[in-house]
């Protein structure tokens, strides 16, 4: 099992952060080049409505980066940022439905409702990235994910601001891969 | 592999038994969101297997009430994104004034926080006395707390921060009586009020109004039936009225698109022009 997550040609990559993420999705994003899979980003974020970090993530990356909207449908190659104060849902058809229903781990949106959504529709052919962040939404997410037969990647806690969202999965269960910040570019760029 | 839970081809013998036996057709509502409500429910209420969920539904009728109530979504807040509100009061209002009679629909109110805000600005604006406003929602449980008018004391520190936001300049507290834990919202604001079930996908058209609001509700039906619902408000707006969704929804990929211009600023009102 281990070793297919590990040589499948993935799909769709999630990416979940909080406090000290931003940072390191921006060197992920500067590095990876032209790429078949789609990725969506959930970053814990206030809830005012501005563009300005789909705007600054936008502007690292030759990549498109946009904010995901409703019923929009998922192209390989493009980068989904979850807005603020809203869940981000994927339905069976590749489109992502949004969601403005209660609050999940104190967030909204949350990395667990969007990590356990993209396991259904994904299966083996996701890969779920946990990042820096002080609280521990995204465990239960990426467990799921691990149960689907994607592949779990957890940012090393040492190089970590804020170790605790890491340690906490990893307190819980063991992903495929735990890697440095520094690497996770080129390790994403592999998949 | 892991197992969902409940399963999609379980979640589907759900929605046909809840159309057969109950009339509610969720079938277009977006699968993705009725599958995490069902499952969520299905945990919450810590069920161990389909068939005793499925039993309880269709035999308890107490049940079926709170089932209809968790599958939909009712989390709302008072000036819910206050940004929305002040274009209301700033930029709507004021047209809103030179009818001699003002019909208002929030669709799918849930328990009433914005039907009541909306009171609240239409008293501010002296627009509440010759004003009617339909708050309409699926699930008669819920509205009963419309009528009530009683929120949790807890929210209104929340609530005062958005209508302060807005560009409230009374004292909130100046709406409610607080009481225990609890803040009943004056009785001024109510009466004013049509407190009515609606079903936004069977029902039909019963008015016409000069602002529809719905706002958060779409995002949980498919395309398919948004579109269908959008007519629905399209055949409920006077020419020149004016819709308003949420933060996220949209008009512009639907069939009565061309027939709406989206008003200044960043905010989900339009105004019908054919």
């Amino acid at each position: 099992m281990e070793e297919n997550a590990l040589t499948i040609k993935h799909e769709m990559i999630v990416i979940g952060g909080s406090a000290g993420s931003l940072s390191v999705i921006i060197s992920i994003l500067r590095y990876l080049r032209r790429v078949d899979y789609a990725i969506i980003i959930v970053l814990h974020r206030k809830s005012t409505a501005d563009s300005i970090l789909t705007d600054l993530l936008s502007s690292h990356s030759s990549l498109t980066v946009k904010e995901a909207e409703e019923k929009e449908s998922i192209v390989p190659g493009t980068v989904y940022l979850a807005p603020p104060d809203y869940h981000l849902l994927i339905e069976n058809d590749r489109t992502i439905s949004l969601d403005a229903s209660e609050k999940i781990n104190f967030s909204r949106p949350s990395i667990d409702v969007t990590f356990e959504s993209a396991a259904e529709i994904y299966g083996n052919r996701l890969a779920g990235v946990l990042l820096s962040g002080g609280n521990h939404d995204g465990t239960e997410g990426l467990k799921k994910i691990h149960g689907s037969g994607g592949l779990c990647i957890v940012q090393d806690p040492a190089s970590a601001d804020v170790a605790f969202m890491p340690e906490h999965a990893l307190a819980q269960f063991q992903p495929q891969k735990v890697v440095h910040k520094d690497e996770l570019p080129v390790v994403l760029s592999l998949l | 592999m892991h197992r969902e839970v409940i399963s999609e081809e379980e979640i589907e013998t759900l929605l046909n038994d809840l159309l057969e036996q109950f009339g509610y057709d969720f079938r277009d509502y977006s699968s993705a969101s009725i599958k995490r409500r069902v499952n969520r429910l299905f945990s919450i209420d810590k069920f161990k297997t389909f068939g005793e969920f499925r039993f309880r539904i269709m035999h308890d009728e107490k049940y079926i009430s709170r089932f209809i109530q968790e599958i939909t979504v009712n989390v709302t807040e008072m000036f819910r994104d206050p940004s929305f509100y002040k274009l209301l009061r700033q930029q709507v209002l004021p047209v809103l004034a030179t009818h001699p009679f003002i019909r208002i629909w929030h669709a799918g109110c849930s328990t009433g926080e914005e039907a009541y805000s909306m009171a609240i600005l239409l008293k501010e604006a002296n627009l509440l006395d010759k004003s009617l406003i339909y708050a309409t929602d699926i699930n008669p449980g819920v509205l009963e707390k419309v009528t009530k008018g009683i929120y949790p004391l807890s929210a209104m520190k929340q609530y005062s921060e958005n209508y302060i936001q807005c560009g409230g300049q009374q004292d909130f507290s100046s709406y409610y009586t607080a009481k225990y834990d609890h803040a009943k919202f004056d009785d001024s604001l109510k009466r004013k009020m049509i407190i009515s079930t609606h079903n936004l996908v069977s029902d039909s058209s019963f008015n016409e109004f000069q602002l529809v609001v719905c706002r958060n509700v779409l995002i949980y039906f498919n395309k398919k039936l948004q579109d269908k619902v959008l007519d629905l408000f399209d055949t409920s707006l006077e020419r020149l009225g004016f819709l308003a969704l949420g933060a996220k929804e949209q008009v512009k990929f639907s069939n009565i698109g061309k027939k709406y211009v989206q008003l200044e600023g960043n905010e989900k009102v339009w105004r019908k022009m054919l």
